[in-house]
């Protein structure tokens, strides 16, 4: 092990032992006093952030090829941090409140998270796979963390079945994949698949990769667990899980993509158009029918997924691909902030028990609380791509990527199915604003600190885009 | 500050001042809340006189801009670039000078969540003028979409028993059009490398001539604008959200709908389809003429058919804007600025309609024509300038509305684009259909015996405040039916300068 190799995973490694050291720790601290684990999880996280940010800007490889840093992963881990940040605020009094405030919480959200970064950094399908079941094991346990709750505890199971099939597919993939090249390092697939390797077997393993990821990013038709789980996990955790595994699924995704396999991408891009659409027809139809807020988010984050897979359609033209991942980072980006702020009101109106979680509960919020219904007002606008939010810069960047690389079609579908969403996202403001209600909510410093800052990032960031535009552009590889 | 004290960005973004001031007010303060809202629009208003005095009517370009880079990073090229033209500045000045009136309007009309209701009207001033400003496709979208939102609160909050349905219609059939044309923004922003609208005309002929955009293409990109500008005017057969949204909004929601908001749909006409595209809408000039004249036939008749009086002024809106469109696409002097003064003739009439039916409503509660009759009696002030109104409305020669029929009729008929007399002709039955539903109305309301509510009901003739709030509006009419020479000075260069460059 080199210094270069310990240098880029230097915020990983710090990350993974203040994990295991917390682990230890948290023995120590009594029970009622958790907040000082959550306290000590997040301090960690910041401190890796501080890692993070000293590598803007550095590029290399590592162990001999298994790990990358450059400037999409930097972006990633950034990314993922302060959503892991995020993902404690609103974790720290909700789960005092249900009563399930064990610190192994905090600890299990770091193991993740370090997965999720390993996975920006992967240039290698073993490291891929690596990442992949470290994130998602501390996640089907984080699912089913309110045990004995008969609904937590399906989430928690239905999640790690499907979570493993899965990852089945991703090995079996993976698998396929070394068969036909003799490598799973990305740059030997490419070198290899390139030179005319038999090609048969390689499409076959990249299609089962796709449907691994497409799994973890809940892309259709591979969604079928995502409104379940979301629903039945506690919803802190899904408000983390929706945002945090989302963006490391589509980080893989396109670095796999990208950068392994673009000879391939006659055939994969077709499946990757019809993937995109499907999902955004899919996922804002069903949505029309829901009156539970947390499946209503569900089913909206599957239709984002498929907005997020637009990016990716054109990945074998070399031209138009930065564009497209700048896009596509950037449009994580706004999905993940509204995506937490939205979660963050749903947090705030929750009862023990899963009630006032029906969207009808939300009725009379806007006169009662105008703050937070202001605030959920901004996330439903943004999640339509209405402005002044950060999600319509978004949509009009991915759709401008998307125009540009020739998939108009795709953008048609795009604009059409996000009018599609105006209708229930709006269904909640109706319910806020003009129906009578008496609603009651959580007042909780930290749980307000992340709506309120999500909401004015939404607005605010959508008049200054321009310093975001840049990262995103700068974070290719 | 150089930025700031920009006479247009001045003029877009003042009344945030107001939003600013009462946000941090108490909401039981209700009356400091109303003269907040007023004396912003007020001096917004004071502004936009501030900024005609400075607008050179002989000059057709674009003029007063506010334009610095904004976004232009990552292969963006996007401006924030306000500029007024003589296309233009009408509708602006209508806008500053409907929004004080609208708000006067509300004085007592509105007692419920006042404190909302004029946060949401201010914005949506800013999302109104900064459409008729925007010189950048994306600024001009920004503000479209924007307009939306206010709107649907003050429909969905303060309108009608049906105002969910209405609100909700209102938002969808709207955004429905506006994606389409989104998506047509981004295809002629990557095609020509920029956003902003005047660097676009001087690169879109080299593209069209190359072919790089073909014929086909510039027709759908046509209809990807008209599509989201003739579900707002509303043109024949997109109207449908028009009656529901106009029913149930509150009085002051109508005016703005009817006076302002309509009118982006034909300015969007006006300014982007004739320039970006300019063979398609010559090739489109004879089919937007039928729809237009199946318009004025169609909301003329169904105007008759009401028995709610505003839903009648809302179907006479259809029947207006057909006008509106017809003379657009005649594309010729007389068509165009017959157009444009006839959107600010519409603005006022049908502004001082929904007003006064508000004003009455607020006493009666109902709107249904066959329960008045005999109000004059009763309230004379009310009827006269209820006679005046309608009669403006209907295009009596002397009055406003008579100006702007027939320099448009004039138009359409000679004109080469629309190529038949026939539309003309048989718009000009529209003008007497106005007639027959205008005057039926009156006469039903106005006149005759004393009906059921005039005769139970206590009715006070207007106050001072109701007074003050229409009599603005008269006075335009007057003055653009007697000596319309000052406006049509501010359009001409314009519209000169903008059908020069149609290869007709």
């Amino acid at each position: 092990m080199t210094q270069t190799d310990f240098y880029i995973l230097l915020p990983l490694t710090v990350l993974t032992v203040w994990a295991c050291v917390l682990l230890l720790v948290d023995l120590f601290i009594p029970k009622d006093r958790k907040g000082i684990t959550a306290f000590l999880a997040a301090l960690g996280l910041a401190v890796t952030l501080g890692f993070t940010v000293t590598q803007i800007g550095r590029e290399g490889t590592g162990f001999n090829g298994m790990v990358t840093l450059d400037g999409f992963s930097t972006f990633i881990n950034v990314l993922i941090l302060v959503s892991g940040l995020f993902g404690i605020a609103l974790a720290y009094g909700y789960i005092k409140r249900m009563g399930i405030d064990r610190g192994e919480y905090y600890t299990l959200m770091l193991f993740s998270i370090t997965g999720m970064m390993l996975m920006a950094q992967a240039a290698d399908l073993i490291i891929v796979f690596l990442a992949l079941e470290l994130l998602s094991i501390p996640l089907y346990v984080l699912a089913a963390f309110a045990r004995p709750n008969l609904q937590s505890e399906e989430a928690g199971v239905k999640y790690f079945l499907l979570g493993a099939f899965a990852t089945g597919f991703v090995v079996y993939g993976t698998a396929l994949v070394f068969g036909a090249t003799g490598t799973t390092s990305f740059s030997g697939i490419f070198f290899a698949a390139s030179n005319g390797t038999s090609s048969l077997l390689l499409t076959i393993g990249a299609a089962l990769l796709l449907v691994g990821f497409g799994f973890k990013v809940a892309a259709v038709p591979f969604h079928m667990w995502t409104p379940d789980v979301y629903q039945g996990a506690p919803t802190a955790v899904t408000a983390f899980m929706s945002s945090g595994a989302k963006i490391a699924g589509f980080a893989a995704l396109l670095r796999v993509f990208a950068t392994a396999f673009p000879s391939l991408s006659a055939d994969i891009t077709n499946v990757l158009w019809a993937l995109a659409a499907l999902t955004m027809i899919v996922g804002n139809i069903t949505a029309i029918t829901q009156t539970n807020i947390k499946r209503l988010l569900a089913y909206s984050s599957i239709a984002h997924a498929g907005y997020i897979l637009m990016a990716f359609v054109p990945y074998g033209n070399k031209e138009v691909m930065p564009v497209s991942i700048a896009a596509g980072l950037f449009y994580l980006v706004s999905y993940a902030v509204t995506n937490f702020g939205s979660w963050g009101v749903v947090i705030a109106l929750e009862k023990a028990e899963g009630r006032g979680l029906e969207i009808s509960d939300y009725a009379g919020l806007a006169k009662k609380y105008p703050a937070l219904a202001l605030a959920m007002t901004v996330f439903m606008l943004s999640f339509i791509g209405f402005p002044p939010t950060l999600g319509m810069v978004g949509k009009f960047y991915l759709f401008r990527a998307a125009i540009a690389g020739g998939y108009s079609g795709l953008a048609i579908i795009g604009v059409v199915t996000s009018l599609v969403s105006a209708y229930y996202y709006l269904r909640v403001v109706v319910n806020m604003y003009m129906r009578e209600g008496d609603p009651t909510i959580e007042r909780e410093p930290w749980l307000n600190f992340a709506t309120a800052a999500t909401a004015i990032i939404t607005v605010g960031l959508s008049f200054v885009p321009q310093w975001l535009f840049l990262l995103a552009s700068t974070a290719v590889f | 500050m150089e930025f700031i004290l920009q006479p247009l960005t001045l003029l877009t973004f003042f009344p945030l001042v107001g939003v600013l001031v009462i946000l941090f007010m108490n909401s039981e303060w209700k009356n400091a809340i109303r003269w907040v809202a007023l004396v912003t629009s007020l001096i917004t208003f004071g502004i936009s006189l501030w900024v005609l005095a400075q607008f050179t009517a002989s000059n057709p370009d674009l003029q007063l801009e506010a334009k610095y880079a904004w976004i232009h990073v990552a292969g963006w090229n996007i401006y924030y670039y306000l500029a007024v033209d003589g296309l233009s500045i009408l509708l602006v000045l209508l806008t500053a000078f409907l929004t004080p009136i609208s708000i006067l309007s509300t004085w007592t009309a509105v007692e419920d969540r006042v404190k909302d209701f004029m946060i949401f009207f201010l914005l949506l001033e800013v999302g109104m003028t900064g459409v008729f400003l925007a010189q950048d496709l994306f600024m001009f979208y920004i503000f479209w979409e924007f307009t939306l939102v206010p709107m649907y609160f003050l429909i969905g909050l303060w309108g009608g028993p049906r105002r969910i349905y209405a609100a909700i219609k209102f938002f969808l059939y709207t955004m429905a059009g506006s994606i389409l044309m989104l998506v047509a923004i981004l295809f002629l922003g990557i095609k020509t490398d920029t956003f902003n609208v005047p660097t676009m005309l001087v690169r879109l002929p080299d593209l069209y001539a190359s072919g790089i955009i073909d014929p086909k293409t510039q027709m759908l990109l046509f209809i990807a604008f008209a599509a989201a500008f003739a579900i707002k005017v509303p043109m024949w057969p997109l109207h449908s959200w028009l009656p529901d949204a106009h029913v149930e909004a509150p009085t002051a929601g109508s005016v703005i709908l009817a006076g302002v908001l309509l009118k982006m749909g034909t300015y969007g006409f006006l300014r982007f389809n004739l320039s970006l595209f300019p063979n398609a809408t010559i090739q489109a000039a004879p089919w937007i003429a039928l729809l237009a004249t199946i318009g004025i036939i169609y909301g003329a008749a169904v105007s008759y058919a009401q028995a709610d009086v505003k839903k009648l002024v809302a179907y006479s809106s259809v029947s207006h804007l057909g006008f509106v469109m017809l003379g657009m696409f005649a594309l010729n002097a007389q068509g165009v600025s017959g157009a444009i003064l006839q959107m600010i003739n519409h603005g006022l009439s049908t502004g001082a309609l929904f007003l006064l039916v508000g004003m009455v409503y607020e006493q009666t509660h109902t709107r249904e024509i066959k329960v008045y009759g005999g109000l004059w009696k009763v309230m004379p002030v009310f009827g006269t300038i209820m006679l005046i109104s309608s009669l403006s409305s209907m295009g009596l020669p002397g009055l406003n509305g008579f100006v702007g029929e027939f320099t448009i009729l004039l138009g359409a008929f000679g004109s080469k684009a629309i190529g038949s007399p026939w539309y003309a002709g048989i718009s000009a039955i529209g003008v007497i259909m106005a007639a027959v539903y205008i005057l039926y109305m009156f006469q039903k309301m106005f006149l005759g015996p004393a009906g059921e509510i005039t005769q139970h009901h206590e009715l006070k003739d207007l106050n001072w405040r109701e007074i003050l709030t229409v009599a603005p509006l008269l006075i335009f009419m007057f003055w653009i039916g007697l000596y319309p020479a000052p406006f049509f000075n501010l359009i001409a260069p314009a519209v000169e300068k903008l059908l020069s460059a149609l290869p007709l």
